[in-house]
């Protein structure tokens, strides 16, 4: 579905990205992990058309969509949430979610309703202001947004980043419950050992090339991963 | 000796460094004396053969454009070293110059009082004036940059519209303290006795000689040299500054480079003491631009001609460069005096437009002027002459990842 | 290198002070206090309250047309992030375009109580979305490049000055630089109010026309698809891109919706006033004061600033000479820099 073939990338002058590989199935959990400064973000933005790669392609769906930009490849039907200010703070949960599907001129209360049976915080908090909320409700409202276009890849940068242990778990369920529901997840992540817990899937990014990749569990165990990528 | 002669002679400055500055890069050595030369012989042919006129008028030129290029310069260090938007330069040009004003200019006595008021008189001679002129724009810039340079960069530029306008207000508001609005006149003139007879007592006999042949009416060309000094002096003192530690700061600053050794105390520090230099600058360009008019009101000093002219002046001849400030200057100042011949000459294809468009001649060159600057802002935000390559410290460390 | 000595006795008493007075009651507090103060020295110079309270409503009238004015920058400074310094020569525009259209129309009768005729309101109606038009082409000619080279918002701020001398050499060439009037030789009596205040009904129609346009505009913002997009392009423009909306789209529609503001604020000025090409320029500074003392991005907190400007401005002529108006804006400017840069409504 999503094909990375050899992206070479990076800011202004500065190469981040050096020949990166990796493709996303049908349906799949993809995970990417990494030191810092590997580059994984930067991964998720050249997908993203945030970015635009210097070499290689991107492919999904069988279309080139290196070179697109965000607003384009939205309605291609992949969304990206990002790790930082992931939420229009002055706009209400409800907004939050509206603008999600601003490419849409439909009613969007189905839509919403799904994302409040996904998330049942933010129902009650629908007219709250997406600023005043905490951090794990601020990452539902983030992934509520991005969900509004059911889009078939999901790309998530960190989603459990400054989150506390028990919203950790939280908001991987809702992934894994995102998942079951049929869409393909691209994840970058630096809690590695429960993403890859989760991943069909992973690639070990490091210096913004690939090391290592294969199925999220053969990672998992893998000593060589485990010594020099997931930590103590 | 010929008064042709005497005048040539007051040119050579000028010229030779005007000379200079177009020839090569040469070494100083083969520099200085073709500069001297070429400015010697261009100044003799001008003083003979053009008609006085004319060069009367070419003189008055390049005072003006020569204070603005002061004005410029002072700019320079607010925008093109520190990245200062200032948008009320007319401020502190009107500080300096009114400050000069009542600093040079004596208590109006006997029937004239009944006409004219100021707040004060001292008599003072003019290096006083300009240097007070300096010390009080510096001043008020340090009380307007206090709340302000903290700030984003918006912020300080309408704070700095609101204290120019407020100042302008003032000197037309206030009859006590500048007649306003009313002119001050009488403001003198530095070394005008070398144009009056008998020529300047202190000087030597043979030098009264030399400067004997002068009509008052000569006495631009004595300024011109005044003018032309304070310029180089200005410029070189620029010019040091910016090679030196504390200009280099100024730059790091600009760039926003992160360095270890400065805290965001430091940054708001250095950025106040150029806001400040800078206006000390511009204060005496004020001071040099009311010793030229002799007489000057709060109308002189309108955002049009004292603030926005000067900035399209910086952004053509190219920020961060000193040479560029000058040019600047002189370019624009060109345009703005030339077109009114110009436009007299367009008078009757104006005409037949409309009845009234020849009157409004003077808002084509506004209307030129400001696409201008947005030409150069869009196009060549560099300006003519792009930033000054300066050699810098050692490479600021190398930066963390993404 | 070195590096600076840690003082062990905690914030200094001065920054201490400075968190208190930085909220937004203290800020709250202290402009009631000026409001106060200026009533008093008035009061102390022997000026009648009637005379004050009569200030007091004109300040009212003059915040209305300030805030239609302020309204539309502080949208520009949300969305565009930068300080459109062309605002007040916009304003001039719309006033002038007015005139025009009201030349180019026979002239009706005046329509009671009202000082003008259908031809002013058609005139209004017209000139609004030219001047959001021409907003909008500023910003494809100028702006929009300046964005692709990814200026400084200062750049942007030095082309909207530009754009200031642009368009008000264009009004001096066409019309001069003498005062005009939309009609001359008309009786504007004016009406008592109560407490024997006394407004000229053309005013009241300015309030009112104010009003109008404040609830469209809250309604748009919070209502609409393109309002919402509007306030999250200003909130994140990044998380805006990211999320699917057209950036360029909210962009235009800004500049419509701000441009047109700002060309029935000078209309209402010059309704309420009289026309010159400095008319707008020379509500710069109190536009730009009461965006900063609402909250810049904020356009229900530039409403509320420009009423309070405008009062204080208006009040402070009973005692100070009135070419010093925008003084008092801008005193209250720096007061607010100095105190709580981000205004009464603005962001942290």
């Amino acid at each position: 579905m999503l094909t990375v073939d050899s992206v070479t990338t990076g800011y202004g002058e500065m190469e981040v990205l050096r020949n990166v590989s990796l493709t996303v199935g049908e349906g799949e959990i993809v995970s990417i992990i990494g030191p810092n400064g590997a580059g994984k973000s930067t991964a998720m933005k050249v997908v993203f058309g945030l970015l635009k790669p210097w070499q290689g392609t991107i492919r999904f769906q069988g279309e080139e969509i290196g070179g697109l930009l965000p607003d384009q490849i939205v309605r291609k039907g992949m969304c990206y949430v990002p790790q930082v200010d992931n939420v229009f703070p002055s706009l209400t949960v409800e907004e939050n979610l509206e603008m999600g599907a601003f490419v849409l001129s439909t009613p969007l209360k189905e839509r919403k309703e799904r994302v409040f049976a996904l998330f049942p915080r933010l129902a009650e908090r629908r007219r709250q202001r997406a600023g005043k909320m905490s951090g794990g409700e601020r990452q539902m409202v983030a992934m509520g947004r991005a969900l509004m276009l059911d889009p078939k890849l999901l790309l998530l940068d960190e989603p459990s980043a400054g989150l506390a242990p028990f919203l950790v778990d939280m908001i991987f369920e809702r992934v894994t419950d995102i998942n079951r529901m049929g869409v393909a997840i691209l994840m970058v992540e630096q809690n590695a050992r429960k993403s890859l817990a989760m991943a069909h899937r992973a690639y070990v990014l490091a210096n913004g090339q690939n090391r290592i990749d294969g199925p999220g569990d053969t990672l998992l165990k893998d000593p060589e991963v485990g010594r020099l990528y997931l930590g103590g | 000796m010929a008064p042709e002669l005497v005048r040539g002679t007051l040119l050579i400055l000028p010229l030779a460094l005007l000379a200079g500055r177009l020839l090569p890069a040469w070494p100083p050595l083969a520099r200085v004396p073709l500069s001297l030369l070429v400015g010697g012989l261009a100044a003799l042919a001008i003083a003979l053969w053009l008609p006085p006129g004319v060069v009367a008028y070419l003189v008055s030129f390049a005072i003006m454009a020569s204070i603005y290029a002061v004005l410029a310069l002072g700019l320079n260090i607010q925008w093109g070293y520190t990245g200062l938007f200032n948008i009320g330069i007319a401020g502190f040009f009107a500080i300096g110059a009114f400050t000069t004003a009542l600093v040079t200019t004596t208590m109006p006595t006997g029937p004239i009082a009944a006409f004219t008021q100021q707040w004060f008189g001292l008599g003072a001679p003019f290096l006083v004036g300009v240097l007070a002129a300096g010390a009080v724009a510096g001043v008020v810039a340090l009380l307007v940059g206090y709340p302000t340079l903290r700030l984003r960069g918006d912020y300080l530029a309408i704070a700095t519209i609101g204290i120019a306008e407020l100042i302008r207000l003032i000197f037309q508001n206030e009859r006590w303290l500048a007649n306003g609005p009313q002119p001050m006149h009488g403001i003198p003139q530095p070394l005008s006795c070398l144009v009056r007879e008998p020529v300047c007592p202190w000087l030597p006999a043979p030098l009264q000689a030399f400067f004997g042949p002068l009509a008052p009416r000569d006495y631009t060309f004595i300024y011109l040299l005044v003018v032309t000094l304070f310029v180089v002096v200005i410029y070189l003192a620029l010019e040091r500054a910016i090679r030196s530690p504390w200009g280099r700061v100024l730059r790091a600053i600009r760039e926003e480079e992160d360095s270890a050794a400065m805290s965001g105390k430091d940054v708001a520090s250095f950025r106040m003491q150029a806001f400040v230099v800078g206006a000390v600058i511009m204060g005496i360009g004020g001071a040099l631009y009311a010793h030229h008019m002799i007489s000057i009101d709060f109308s002189h000093f309108d955002p049009l001609h004292a603030t926005f002219l000067i900035w399209v002046m910086l952004m053509l001849g190219g920020s961060g460069n000193h040479r560029g400030a000058i040019l600047g200057a002189f370019v624009i100042w060109a345009i703005w005096s030339g077109t009114p011949f110009v436009i007299d000459m367009l008078r009757p294809v104006l005409a037949a437009i409309s009845p009234e468009l020849p009157a409004r001649g003077p808002y084509l060159r506004l209307l030129f002027i400001a696409v201008l600057l947005i030409l150069i802002l869009l196009y060549r935000p560099k300006g003519l002459l792009g930033e000054e390559k300066t050699v810098s410290l050692a490479a600021a460390p190398g930066r963390s990842g993404p | 290198m070195n590096q600076t000595v840690q003082s062990n006795l905690g914030p200094r008493p001065l920054e201490r002070l400075k968190h208190l007075l930085g909220s937004r009651e203290a800020l709250l507090a202290l402009i009631v206090l000026i409001l106060a103060g200026l009533w008093l020295i008035a009061q102390a110079q022997g000026i009648p309250a009637q005379r004050l309270l009569s200030l007091t409503v004109r300040g009212v009238m003059l915040g209305g047309i300030l805030a239609l004015g302020a309204i539309g920058l502080s949208l520009i400074f949300g969305v565009l992030r930068f300080g459109n310094f062309a605002h007040g020569d916009l304003m001039t525009t719309g006033a002038y375009l007015a005139l025009l259209f009201i030349a180019l129309v026979p002239l009706g009768s005046p329509l009671a109580p009202f000082s003008f005729g259908y031809e002013f309101l058609l005139a209004l109606v017209l000139a609004m979305p030219l001047v959001g038009l021409l907003g909008y082409g500023l910003d494809r000619l100028i702006f929009r490049r300046l964005r692709a080279q990814k200026s400084q918002s200062v750049i942007f701020a030095m082309a909207a000055l530009g754009s200031a001398f642009l368009l008000r050499s264009l009004i001096y060439l066409f019309w001069g630089a003498d005062f005009l009037f939309y009609y001359t030789g008309r009786a504007r009596p004016a009406i008592e109010l109560f407490a024997g205040i006394r407004v000229r009904p053309d005013q009241l129609f300015i309030l009112g026309l104010v009003v109008v346009l404040v609830i469209l505009v809250y309604l748009l913002l919070e209502k609409t698809k393109m309002g919402k997009a509007m306030r999250a392009t200003a909130d994140n423009p990044e998380l805006a891109r990211v999320s699917g909306i057209n950036t360029e789209q909210v962009v235009l529609w800004t500049w419509l919706i701000g441009g047109a503001l700002a060309g029935a604020s000078g209309v209402m000025y010059g309704l309420d006033t009289q026309l010159r090409p400095e008319m707008g320029w020379f509500l710069l500074l109190p536009l730009f004061a009461s965006v900063i003392l609402g909250g810049i991005g904020n356009p229900y907190g530039a409403l509320a600033g420009a009423l309070v400007i405008a009062v204080a401005w208006q009040v402070s002529t009973a005692f100070l000479n009135p070419a010093y108006g925008p003084g008092i804006a801008f005193v209250v400017m720096i007061v607010v820099l100095l105190v709580r840069p981000q205004g009464l409504f603005g962001k942290a």
